[in-house]
């Protein structure tokens, strides 16, 4: 599965051009707004093309990250998935209750995280040891938070819960809990207090 | 003149408050308000970014999230809410070229959003009640974490907050529809039906078609009123039901917090309060775009009918793109993430869109212009939503969303540079452009000052949200405090962009004051000696 830090990567470009691009669109408007042009005005012709261009930029958005993006599909209908690893995560009073100290996932598994609440709404993010985030959701109490996600590359990460919940909030960090074990990878051999179950 | 002297009295003393009539006193009170909280929300930001850049010895966690609760509240009802008021106040009655239907209730949106405002501050300060603004269930009625005195104050600032938008409300929708004394009956009905769009939807099916019977810039400001109304019923709504679980511990009930679905909860409250975001700013927005460009350039608008169109669009949008807020919920429907939070949400990159293109056009079929300062925040203005909105629809992705949701790209790039760049600098340029017309031509005391403003704001609004987003895009939170100096050299240089934005006010504000002098400020809020419900006095 891509890396979400190549997605990133790729939004971090796509936008840095467009915003470089818009600004100097309105420097310019506002340059030449100021001296003497041809009379006559904009025509309808560049009005209808413009709309037409963020007609398919709208649509084509969303197809595009579908397409390109794996966990999108893996996520909308992860209700008929059928996961290999389901690991089950509690969360009550500002702390996550993990099944062991360190959760070790093989890759190119499909894995479920199951986070459940028993008092506030929390998030659930795995952060990389560069702080970059690899994925996020939200932990609401009183319902079912499950995420499928599929980890091709092996790692160490941390848990950080990714939602407001009060000023104790910001503590919620569990580092290294995660490490995801690759036959060929490079990270250190499991040093695990227990493997995720299946 | 010494600077003391124009301190006190104004550039050359032109400003009289005396010769104000009682609706220009009304509409500068709005401002002064907004001002005075903007100002608390630039230095509320301003300690934020500190500590975000290393934790301030002096600020407690506690008080940090408390001034993060208070800050986009005050920013949001007590200086944008104000100045919006003040202003359509003004030019509803102004573009319908009749009295407004109350001075007194506007007097009363004014004072009510005003104290309200400094209720919810007061509290938050004094108890720091920190629930942030999204009041995620259970907890704004959470006891063990918050005081329940002091969560009880805030609510009642902000319900009268609420109150006051009422007010205001019910007063803009009488303006438009009433008939005043001594005039021909006014066609109430078909005025509304012009304001709200039903005329322009039933002229698109037959072929004799009914003349619009309001200007556009008053069918953008009834329409985005519409947004404002449901949200503030929105909001009263769920300050009630915090309530009564503040009342009943009061009381020494314990009710169960889970007998509210906190899913169901965030879905009705980010209902309403993307009217705010999605709604009434993108409209109110347009609209004043619109005339903003045909006042500069004397101009009718470029597409006058599909502008008009857009924003009807733009209103039936703003009700059904919520679930945006809520792709990273599990629990959400998977239908409702794609047609409202990805699909739906799309449109408003063609609506806003659409608003950018006819506005330049506008001003395109004028030149050559003269770069005011009006022009120039209102081509900031564009800039800001030219910047933000794309970014918005980014993370309003399934895929994106997932990497974004609840970091500091959302509230970098996406809300600051929105709210900063694009929203304030409109109302900035609606500032400039109406303050002679307000003051009965008081003189600008220092255009260096003025051109100042300018770029430190623009310069300070884009660069700290730039700054945030690069954060933001490395996996740093939002809501949330790093003590290790993981992002530390984003956090400086977001700083210094904040500082630029501080420095920007204090500009403006000195040229502002300066302009009007201490006493004519004063002066604005004494009551006025002219007795006429006309705008502007007879021989101005
Ligand atoms: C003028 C200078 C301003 C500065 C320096 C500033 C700074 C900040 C900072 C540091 C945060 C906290 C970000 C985080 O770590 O989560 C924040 C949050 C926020 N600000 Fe501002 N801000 C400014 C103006 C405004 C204005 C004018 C508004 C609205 C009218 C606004 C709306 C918000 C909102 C909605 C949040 C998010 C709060 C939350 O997550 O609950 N800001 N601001």
């Amino acid at each position: 599965m891509v890396d979400s830090k190549l997605v990133l990567a790729g939004q971090t470009i796509a936008y840095t051009c467009y915003v470089l691009a818009i600004m100097a669109l309105v420097a310019w408007f506002a340059y030449r707004v100021t001296r003497e042009g041809k009379p006559g005005g904009v025509r309808p012709g560049w009005f209808w093309s413009f709309v037409s261009l963020l007609v398919v930029i709208g649509v084509s958005l969303h197809l595009i990250t579908y397409n390109t993006i794996p966990w999108v599909a893996l996520d909308l209908h992860r209700g008929s998935a059928q996961p290999d690893t389901t690991i089950t995560i509690a969360v009550a009073e500002h702390r996550f209750q993990l099944p062991a100290d360190r959760i070790v996932i093989p890759c190119g598994r499909h894995v479920l995280f199951r986070v459940t609440s028993a008092d506030l709404t929390y998030g659930f993010g795995l952060f990389r040891e560069d702080h970059t985030m690899v994925f996020q959701m939200q932990v609401v109490p009183g319902h079912d938070n499950d995420l499928l996600w599929e980890f091709d590359r092996a790692g160490v990460y941390s848990i950080r819960s990714t939602e407001y919940s009060g000023p104790a909030g910001y503590q919620m960090v569990v580092p290294d809990a995660v490490e995801v074990v690759c036959p060929t990878g490079n990270a250190a051999a499991p040093t695990s207090d227990a493997e995720a179950t299946p | 003149m010494t600077f003391l002297a124009t301190l006190m009295n104004g550039e050359q003393a032109a400003f009289k408050p005396a010769s104000l009539t009682p609706m220009q006193k009304l509409t500068l009170r709005f401002v002064v308000v907004g001002l005075v909280c903007y100002a608390v929300v630039v230095i509320e930001g301003m300690i934020m970014r500190l500590h975000e850049v290393t934790p301030v010895p002096t600020i407690q966690t506690e008080q940090f999230f408390a001034i993060m609760t208070a800050h986009p509240l005050v920013g949001i009802f007590g200086s944008t809410y104000s100045i919006v008021c003040g202003a359509f106040l003004f030019l509803v009655p102004f573009l319908m070229k009749k009295p407004l239907w109350s001075i007194t209730l506007g007097n009363w949106t004014c004072a009510l959003l005003g104290i309200g405002t400094l209720t919810f501050w007061g509290a938050g300060f004094l108890s720091e009640y920190a629930p942030l603004y999204t009041l995620y269930w259970p907890l704004p009625a959470d006891f063990t974490q918050f005081s329940l005195w002091g969560g009880t104050f805030f609510i009642v600032g902000i319900a009268l907050a609420m109150v006051g938008t009422i007010c205001f409300v019910i007063n803009i929708f009488k303006t438009i529809t009433y008939t005043p004394e001594g005039w021909d009956r006014q066609p109430a009905g078909a005025l509304l039906a012009s304001a709200l769009g039903i005329t322009a939807v039933k002229n698109f099916f037959v072929r004799r078609k009914t003349e619009h019977l309001v200007p556009l810039p008053v069918a953008a400001i009834a329409r985005g009123t519409v947004d404002t109304a449901f949200n503030s019923a929105v909001i009263l709504g769920t300050g009630v039901l915090i309530l009564v679980y503040m009342v009943a511990a009061l009381l020494g009930i314990d009710l169960r917090r889970s007998a509210v679905d906190a899913l169901l909860y965030k879905n009705w409250f980010w209902w309403g309060l993307d009217l705010v975001a999605d709604g009434l700013v993108l409209i109110f927005v347009a609209g004043t775009w619109y005339l903003l460009a045909t006042l500069i350039t004397g101009k009718k608008l470029f597409m006058e009918n599909i502008a008009r169109a857009a924003l009807l669009v733009e209103l039936v949008v703003s009700w059904t793109v919520w679930s945006h807020h809520l792709l990273s919920d599990q629990g959400q429907p998977a239908v409702l993430k794609v047609v409202s939070g990805e699909m739906v949400t799309a449109f408003e990159l063609i609506t806003q869109g659409l608003a950018f293109f006819i506005t330049l056009a506008t001003l395109w079929s004028a030149r050559p212009l003269k770069m005011t300062y009006p022009l120039r925040f209102l081509l900031g203005g564009l800039l800001g939503f030219a910047l933000a909105v794309p970014a918005g629809i980014m993370q309003a992705d399934v895929g994106l969303n997932r990497i974004l949701h609840n970091t500091q790209w959302v509230v970098g790039p996406h809300v600051h540079v929105a709210v900063l760049v694009g929203l304030t600098m409109t109302l900035y340029s609606a500032i400039y452009l109406l303050l002679p017309m307000l003051t009965n031509g008081a003189k600008l005391y220092s255009d260096k000052l003025a051109t100042f403003h300018f770029w430190a704001h623009l310069l300070g609004g884009i660069g700290m949200g730039a700054f945030m987003g690069m954060a933001g895009l490395q996996g740093m939170l939002r809501r949330t405090l790093y003590t290790d100096g993981e992002y530390r050299v984003f956090m400086i240089l977001a700083a210094l962009c904040g500082t630029l934005l501080l420095l920007a006010f204090l500009a403006f504000f000195l040229n502002i004051v300066m302009t009007l002098g201490v006493k004519g400020v004063l002066g604005i809020f004494t009551p006025a000696k002219v007795r006429t419900k006309d705008l502007l006095p007879v021989e101005a």
